[in-house]
Order: C-alpha cells, then sequence, then structure tokens
C-alpha cells in the first residue's frame, strides 16, 4: 500500500466520523453506542483513580469517590520536593530524545541504501538486519552489561542508549516508505549535481515524514517507558529514568499510596497530554508502523 | 526525601565553594570525595545524615556521599559496580552476606594497627567475632538490634486489655480481642501482623522452634534441624493465627509494618530499627514489650547486624578518608547517635547494657533479649527466608499440612547450605 | 588508487551504499551479532562475573531442565501467552468492528480505548497493585466489601494471581489492537461489500466471508505482536510483587524474571543465558508456527 492510499484512508477515517448521522437513530445503534462508550469510560477509570487519588488527603484515600472533597496538591508538592523526579523526568527525556533522533536518522539511512542503491550483499544485509528482529532483548542484556561494565559505560547516559540507538524495526519500515519514492525523482537530482547524501536528504526524506515521524512517535514511547534494561545499567539515582525512579520511590513509600499515585501520575501525564494534544498524528503514526511494519 | 536534596545542595555548595577557592587561586581545593552506601530506611538515612555533617566538621578536607537503594536492589548495586571501579567507598551490608564479599573481593581487611583485633574483641559484642577473617577485621558494627513485641495502646485501651501478653497463648487470646471484622466478615484490624518476608522468619526461626523445644539448625548452622516435631508445632502454630484463630491476615496492607503504622493492627513483631520511623508516625501510640515466652517460659530473641567496610575501590586517600569515616562510623558517639535517631542498640556491651537504656520504657525489652538472643549464620539470606517464606504459603494457600509444607523447606534450604558450603 | 571520479555511475553507488551502511553494519554486528553468539556462548560456561570463566558444557541445560521451577516459569509464561493473544485479540476486534460502524464522537471514544497504551507500564502496575489489595486499602476489595460480596484475594491466591497481572497488560494493550483493527478493516475496499450487499448477504456472512479473511495480514501481524508481548512480560511482575518476586509459590514468575533474578541477584551469568537462549529458541519457535498456520489457512 502506498502512503497515497494510507493519507487517502486516514483521510476518510476522519471524514467519516466527523459526518454524523442523527437521521437514522435505531435502538440497535443506540445499544451499540452505549455500550462502546460505557466500556471506553471503564477503559480510562484506572486513570482517573490515579490522578484522583493523588489529589485526596492520606485519609480519603481508601474511599471510593472519585471526586476528591477537598482537593489538594500536597502529594505533588511533597513528591517534587524531593527533587529526584526532575532528574528522571530529564533524564527520561534526555535519552528518549536522543534515541529517537538517532533511530530515525539511521534507520532511514539503512533503509534508503537497501531500497534505493543496488550493489552485491544488499539482499544479505538486509536479512542479517531483519532477522535480529527475532534475537530478544533479554538475551541481549546479559552481554550488553558486561559489555558495557568492559567499556565503562555502566552508570551513564550513553549506557542506558546504545542499545536502542538504531532499530531493525525502524529500518525495514523505511525501507517499505522509500518504495514509494519514485526513482524518477532521485535521477532528476542526480542530474542536476546532487550527491547521494543530498538527494537523500533533501530529495527523498521529505517525502516520507509521515513514516519518519510515525517512526519517531514509536521509538520515543518505547524508550520513554523503557525498564529492565535501564534497571539493569544504572547504578546511581541520579541517572535513573523515570519507570525506573518511579519503582524506586514506590518501594520507599512502603504503602503510602497517595505518594504512590502521585509519581504514577508524575510519570504518566506528560505523554497522555502529547497523545491529547497530537491525537490525529499519534494514531496515524500506529497505523503506519503497525501496518507496515 | 529531603536527604537527596541536602546532597544536591551539597554537592551544589562545595561545587560553588570550590570554584571560588579557585577563582581566589588557593591551594586547598584538594578535598577527597568519598561515598557511603546503604540500603534505603529513612531512620537509618537521617542517622547517617548527621554522622556526616558531624565527620565532615571534623574533617574538613574530607566530603562524604551518601547514596541509598531499595532494599530489594541493594545487593545487586553494590556487587555490580564495585568491581566496575565505581559505587561505594564505604559500604553498609548485612551480616549474613560478608562471606559473599569477602569471596568476592569486594571489600578489603581493616588495618591492624587502626583497629587492633584485641580491642575489638575487648569492646564489642562476641557476634562481631563474626567478621574476623585471618587476623584481621573485616567490617564492623555501629549498632545491634534483636526483635521485640510492639503494640498500639490506644488499641488496646479500646479492647481493655491491660498489659502485653507474657506468653504464646496470651498473645493469642489479645489478638482475637484486637481483631476487628466488617459486615462482611472481612479484617479490618488484624490482632497481630504476620508475613514471612519481614521479621517474622527470624522470629519463627530462632525464637518459636526453640520455645517449641527444637532448634533450628545444628551449632554451626550448616544443617537444618528444624524438621522435627517441635519445628513442625511452631510453624503450626504461626499458621494457626491466620487459619483458625483468624487473628491475623498475612500480607495485610502489603507490608506488615504498614498496617501497624496505619494503627490497623494490634500488635507487631518487629526490630529496633523500627523505632526511629514509628516515632516520626503522627497520632500513634505504642509500646514495646519483649517478645513472648514459650509453653514452658522459655525466651528467646533473634539479634543480627549491619556492618560497616572499606571496599576495594577505595584506594590511595580515598581510602584512607574511607578508614577515617569508618573509625568514626564505629566510635562511641556514633553509636549513641544511631541509638537516638534509629533505635539500634550500641555494638558494645559497655554501652548498650547500662542501667539507664534497660530501664528506658523503649530500649528496655530490646536490651532484655539482647541478652538471650542468637544469631543466625545464614548461607544465602534471601534463599533462607524464601524458604520460609514459601513453606507458609503452601500451607495458607495450597492447604499444605505444615508436616508437608516442612519437610520441602527443610530441603529446599539443606540443598542452599550444601551448595554454598561445599 | 583510483578516484572517486574515475569510478562508474554503479560503482560509485556501490561506494555511497557502503558509507550509508558503515556505521549501522558496525552497530549491528557489534550491538546485536555479537552478543547473541556471546549469549550462546557463555550458556555452556559458568561465571559469577567476578572470577574467570569456566566451560562446563551442557550442565547448565541439564540443571535448567531438572529444576522444578523451571518448569513452573516456563508453563507460566506460556499462560501469559494463552490467555492474553487470544482474549486481547478477540476483545479488541469486537470493539474494533463496532467502534466501526459508530459516527457519533467516534474521535472521543477511539481516544478512550487507546489511552491507557500511552501510559507508564511501571506505573500502571503499581496502581492495579493498589486496586487488588484486599481492604481496608484495596479499591476492588473495598468496592466488593460495599456491596457486601466476599473478598477476592487477586495477588493473594497462587491462581488469580497470574490473571490479576495479565489483566493490566490486555488492558494497556488493548487500544493499539483496536486501532490496527480498525485500520485493517478500513483497508477493505468498499466494492467487496457493494457486491455483498447486492447479492442481499447478511451481516454475518459478510464478516465471516468478507471481513475476516481479508484481515489476515492485519491479524497475522498483531498475533505475532502480542505473543512475543505477552512470553516477554517483565516489567508488570517485577514491580506488582516486590513483596515477594513472582509469588506467592513462583505463581507469577514468568521466565524473564528468573533470567533477571538469576544473572542480577545471583550472579549466575552462565545459568542466567541458558535461560535466553531458551526464550529465544521459544520466542522463534512461536513466531514460526503462528506464520506457518497463518499463512495456510
Amino acid at each position: 500500500m502506498a502512503i497515497e492510499e494510507i493519507k487517502a484512508s486516514s483521510g476518510t477515517l476522519e471524514k467519516q466520523a466527523a459526518s454524523t448521522g442523527y437521521k437514522d437513530v435505531d435502538p440497535g445503534k443506540v445499544i451499540r453506542w452505549t455500550l462502546l462508550f460505557l466500556g471506553g469510560v471503564v477503559m480510562v477509570m484506572p486513570i482517573v483513580f490515579m490522578i484522583s487519588t493523588s489529589l485526596k488527603w492520606p485519609h480519603e484515600i481508601y474511599e471510593l469517590s472519585i471526586i476528591p472533597k477537598e482537593p489538594t496538591l500536597d502529594n505533588y508538592i511533597f513528591v517534587l520536593e524531593d527533587g529526584r523526579f526532575y532528574q528522571w523526568f530529564w533524564n527520561s527525556l534526555l535519552i528518549a530524545t536522543a534515541t529517537t533522533i538517532s533511530a530515525v536518522l539511521f534507520d532511514s539511512m539503512v533503509g534508503y541504501a537497501l531500497c534505493k542503491f543496488s550493489f552485491r550483499g544488499r539482499m544479505f544485509i538486509f536479512i542479517a538486519i531483519l532477522s535480529t528482529l527475532m534475537i530478544p532483548t533479554e538475551m541481549l542484556v546479559i552481554p550488553w552489561y558486561i559489555m558495557a561494565r568492559d567499556f565503562g559505560w555502566l552508570n551513564s547516559h550513553w549506557g542506558i542508549m546504545f542499545p536502542g540507538m538504531m532499530t531493525a524495526f525502524g529500518t525495514f519500515l523505511m525501507k517499505q516508505f522509500f518504495e514509494t519514492v519514485p526513482d524518477d525523482f532521485l535521477e532528476a537530482a542526480r542530474i542536476d549535481g546532487l550527491n547521494e547524501l543530498q538527494i537523500w536528504w533533501s530529495v527523498a526524506m521529505p517525502l516520507v515524514t509521515p513514516a519518519l515521524s510515525a517512526l519517531a512517535i514509536f521509538v520515543f514511547l518505547g524508550n520513554w517507558t523503557a525498564f529492565i534494561w535501564p534497571l539493569i545499567v544504572t547504578n546511581s539515582p541520579s541517572l535513573y529514568t523515570l519507570p525506573v525512579g518511579l519503582t524506586t520511590f514506590s518501594v520507599e513509600q512502603s504503602v503510602q499510596w497517595e505518594l504512590i499515585m502521585t509519581g504514577a501520575a508524575l510519570a504518566t501525564i506528560p505523554t497522555l497530554l502529547v497523545f491529547l494534544i497530537f491525537q490525529r498524528y499519534i494514531i496515524r503514526g500506529v497505523v503506519m508502523a503497525g501496518l507496515k511494519g | 526525601m529531603k536527604i537527596l536534596n541536602k546532597k544536591f545542595w551539597k554537592n551544589s555548595v562545595t561545587g560553588l565553594a570550590a570554584g571560588a577557592v579557585f577563582a581566589m587561586g588557593t591551594a586547598a581545593a584538594n578535598a577527597v570525595e568519598i561515598e557511603y552506601w546503604q540500603y534505603f530506611f529513612e531512620a537509618r538515612v537521617n542517622a547517617v545524615d548527621i554522622l556526616i555533617e558531624n565527620f565532615e566538621a571534623a574533617n574538613p578536607d574530607i566530603t562524604v556521599i551518601q547514596t541509598t537503594f531499595p532494599y530489594a536492589d541493594y545487593r545487586t548495586k553494590v556487587a555490580a559496580s564495585i568491581p566496575a571501579g565505581q559505587g561505594p567507598d564505604v559500604v553498609q551490608l548485612f551480616y549474613g552476606w560478608l562471606n559473599d564479599y569477602v569471596d568476592a573481593d569486594l571489600i578489603r581487611p581493616l588495618p591492624t594497627d587502626m583497629f587492633p583485633p584485641e580491642q575489638i574483641e575487648a569492646e564489642f559484642f562476641p557476634m562481631v567475632q563474626a567478621m574476623k577473617r585471618d587476623g584481621a577485621y573485616m567490617a564492623l558494627p555501629t549498632a545491634v538490634r534483636a526483635l521485640a513485641l510492639f503494640y498500639n495502646k490506644r488499641l488496646f485501651e479500646e479492647a481493655g486489655i491491660e498489659a502485653p501478653p507474657e506468653t504464646l497463648d496470651e498473645l493469642v487470646d489479645i489478638a482475637a480481642a484486637l481483631t476487628k471484622r466488617d459486615g462482611s466478615g472481612n479484617i479490618t484490624q488484624v490482632g497481630i501482623t504476620t508475613g514471612m518476608n519481614a521479621q517474622d522468619h527470624h522470629w519463627w526461626r530462632e525464637v518459636l522452634v526453640r520455645q517449641f523445644g527444637g532448634s533450628p539448625y545444628t551449632d554451626d548452622y550448616k544443617t537444618v534441624t528444624y524438621n522435627d516435631a517441635s519445628g513442625i508445632a511452631a510453624l503450626q502454630w504461626y499458621a494457626d493465627l491466620e487459619t483458625t484463630h483468624g487473628v491475623t491476615q498475612s500480607g495485610v496492607m502489603d507490608e506488615p509494618q504498614a498496617a501497624f503504622k496505619a494503627g490497623r493492627a494490634g500488635m507487631h513483631i518487629d526490630g529496633s530499627f523500627r523505632i526511629g520511623a514509628l516515632n516520626s508516625t503522627r497520632g500513634l501510640e505504642w509500646g514495646v514489650a519483649e517478645l513472648p515466652a514459650g509453653p514452658d517460659g522459655m525466651r528467646s530473641n533473634y539479634s543480627s547486624y549491619w556492618v560497616n567496610a572499606v571496599t576495594s575501590k577505595a584506594e590511595g586517600e580515598k581510602q584512607e578518608a574511607a578508614l577515617k569515616f569508618m573509625a568514626y562510623l564505629t566510635s562511641d558517639e556514633a553509636m549513641q547517635i544511631w541509638l537516638e535517631t534509629v533505635g539500634e542498640l550500641p555494638a558494645k556491651p559497655t554501652a548498650a547494657l547500662t542501667d539507664a537504656n534497660k530501664a528506658d520504657p523503649v530500649f528496655g525489652p530490646f536490651v532484655e533479649g539482647l541478652g538471650y538472643a542468637r544469631t543466625t549464620i545464614f548461607a544465602n539470606e534471601s534463599g533462607q527466608r524464601q524458604v520460609i517464606m514459601d513453606a507458609l504459603q503452601r500451607i495458607l494457600l495450597e492447604d499444605a499440612s505444615a508436616e508437608t509444607a516442612l519437610g520441602e523447606a527443610a530441603a529446599t534450604e539443606q540443598a542452599l547450605l550444601d551448595e554454598y558450603y561445599n | 588508487m583510483f578516484g572517486y571520479k574515475s569510478l562508474s555511475i554503479k560503482q560509485k553507488q556501490v561506494v555511497w551504499a557502503w558509507g550509508f551502511l558503515a556505521l549501522p553494519v558496525v552497530f549491528y554486528s557489534v550491538i546485536r551479532f555479537y552478543p547473541t553468539f556471546g549469549a550462546v556462548l557463555l550458556s555452556f560456561q559458568e561465571w559469577n562475573l567476578l572470577g574467570g570463566k569456566t566451560w562446563n558444557g551442557i550442565e547448565n541445560y541439564q540443571k535448567l531442565f531438572a529444576d522444578p521451577v523451571f518448569w513452573k516459569v516456563f508453563g507460566n509464561t506460556f499462560l501469559y501467552l494463552i490467555l492474553g493473544t487470544p482474549i486481547s485479540l478477540l476483545v479488541s476486534f469486537i470493539i474494533a468492528y463496532n467502534l466501526d460502524k459508530v459516527r457519533f464522537m467516534h474521535g472521543t471514544i477511539r481516544a478512550l480505548y487507546f489511552l491507557p497504551f500511552m501510559t507508564s507500564t511501571v506505573a500502571m502496575a503499581w496502581l492495579w497493585r493498589w486496586f487488588y489489595q484486599p481492604v481496608p486499602i484495596g479499591l476492588f476489595n473495598n468496592m466488593l466489601a460495599a456491596i457486601s460480596i466476599p473478598q477476592f484475594p487477586f495477588l493473594k491466591s497462587t491462581f488469580w494471581a497470574l490473571p490479576s497481572i495479565w489483566a493490566p497488560a490486555v488492558w494497556a494493550g488493548l487500544g493499539f489492537q483496536v486501532i490496527i483493527f480498525m485500520a485493517g478493516i478500513r483497508a477493505i475496499p468498499n466494492t467487496y461489500y457493494e457486491a455483498a450487499r447486492i447479492d442481499g448477504v447478511g451481516p454475518w456472512t459478510i464478516l465471516r466471508e468478507i471481513t475476516l479473511p481479508l484481515l489476515k495480514p492485519t491479524i497475522v501481524f498483531l498475533v505475532v505482536f502480542s505473543s512475543i508481548g505477552f512470553l516477554r512480560i517483565f516489567d508488570q511482575v517485577f514491580n506488582m510483587t516486590t513483596n515477594d518476586p513472582g509469588g506467592p509459590l513462583n505463581a507469577t514468575k514468568p521466565l524473564v524474571l528468573m533470567i533477571y533474578d538469576t544473572a542480577f541477584n545471583a550472579f549466575d551469568m552462565g545459568y542466567a543465558a541458558a535461560q535466553t537462549v531458551v526464550l529465544f529458541t521459544v520466542l522463534l519457535v512461536v513466531s514460526l508456527v503462528q506464520l506457518r498456520i497463518m499463512r495456510d489457512k
């Protein structure tokens, strides 16, 4: 499927959704809508409870009410006074951003090279890269850990990010999308005297921006929520990412659930906000990555 | 936690100071910075903060940075970072882990001129001698601890109970009077907290098994001997608290101490280290009593300690600084601060078994307990704990008999011990 | 030495291609392939991270296959998968199929289902752990108590603990599957449906004869994707059972948690590597079998 088709189908998706038909109200449809809506409400209930609990005083948290009787920001003040949350947030942001830039750049470079250059060994490289999709990270974690230790990368930002600097999934995705870029465009640019790097960057890349943003969303989200590798590779709390820090924090608070919920809310709200703002793009990105990947 | 704020502060302040010093062109900028690691336990963290402050005041050329981890990750982090040339210069570890640390070359012996073995043996509790290897001490404690029974005074008053239990039978009766249920019969307040994952596995091993007439291990702690009638009776008695008497629910409120802190438990068995945390819990009125005596009046207790050691990562001037800090951590002054902040008793009998401490309503029961306590020698503390946890779970969740559950536990634990010692 | 200028266009392309691929080839060799072989080698060795490595043949594998805990864990891992993939796919398909037909507030409802996918697994694990507590603190049990229904043991039962940990994993992944299914449904050309309508075929037949067969690529993708996810479950279990990791009585322990424990708590690196090789084999076999079955149908 070409990008145009996906664009078209997601376009109609929006259009169809927008044209609401009130005329033919039949009971079956009303029931369907009601059930779906209730199901959706149930889906977000846990998140609602998390946020509501984070706004409650300790004596109120075991009550079933969703709206706090006397809402308070005390929990947030306590958790943020801790100071570590800022640092964990920053670590996560830095690592997710850096890996995203790197993965988007390199994956599209490799995808482009495998798609648009003909050379011996192309198929071999492609299959080799694709085959790494079958290797679970958990298998690599132990050798990575040893590697990081030997190179002195333990306990550093670089140590957290190095395994994710390129992704086989992204390479595959980008290769698929570069297939839709007509060779004539590239040839024309070549005649204009652009070198291959310039052609890739200024001719081919702008034509696949939807794919690039889809990949970026996936890589970012993946690194933002990554847990096992950051847990293993970091030793000092100042280098923890948000998920690892949240675990530490929650264990420390033992069972002060209002504080744990506040920490959880702090770790969750940023991505939720990003989603609510860029909903259309994110859903389109997920669809593209999912269907092509 | 404000601790880390303080640390950041300190870092930025020392950073600023160093910058200022550099700008002025003076040559005093060669301060040594050493790192101290322990697991996260609020009272202990606060105590070390105070100790560091005092130590730095006396040694302006040394800066000590404290780092903490959740208990579950602590050993992993220590073992992973020291060989990589990172991590602590002075480390706190559980006495039961010493062998692992020595075998792995993670810690260095304390020089005998600074820490003469004869003097240590004359001054410290004899259990500390387990820290000696080849004529030198590897590690030393600041404090020792024992178990006691904490009770919620307000709940006792409410139920009309005048005094904490003297015997195990009394404990069951009192716990029954303290248990509360809601309309559907769900427990909302437990008479006594249970949960082998906290301190209860120690209570069972060194106290209950002995009180029921058995002994948990041979004297060298290399062979399991609790798998007999007395061991079974002890485990059965413990499980009965939940299954027969219904005065407890294991894992209520996720952790036993949390239930007690929240005022949802009448009694709670824990170590002296809990005192600090309970002191800072608002609205909780609590008292301490000795662990109840067994059927024939026998008393027993479990004592343990955390030690400090200088790691193999500390070299040169860092090692010197680390040894200085070590010496301060094991000084009488540090022990007193530790007692006041954490509630653990000084590691020296002369300082611990004072009349004042014995008469103290809070420290008294612990001091008494220390007199007849035993110290389990662990090969693999977390593994051996898991075995006891699983034994209880088999009874509670799988309806296994105490005999079957304990038989399995003994076999598994013996395998652990054999693997370690052979 | 030839100058770049003297190369033919084809040769220039080869140079550029390898220029583009140089760094990635190094990356994949050093960060993916070398460690994979490293893990396989390590699985035939004994090493505690500190001393030297010693070869011990297939001892690690023998120890593993003789360990009842491993078989328990192996079973758990598959239980997560067998419960997870079919149920979550069925539910998400039903939602997607119906949501596709809904116009009013379509975007809002879609967002409601998708929101959990955007959360952090660790945060959600703690959230659900709180929900599962017994009275007086757990949300679910407090709800039950409010309507006088007996307590449900959730994480404290050897039978229910695994489904309790599994549920949030399904919950968080549902939105993703719904979106993918809907896109798959939308991608089916309208002409098929029109033809069917002209023939007067009922909705059930349309679903069975047109929608499902044409959705096969989407289904294959989701089955493989979600199976791999469930076989690798870790974050949820780790965070929901910190008091008794993988408990009670190993009832919730998946393979990845066993690997983590063996490697980073017991420092038995060779033994852990052997477990990772088993995990790798399982993932490979499961994916290949699924692809094969789906292709045949």
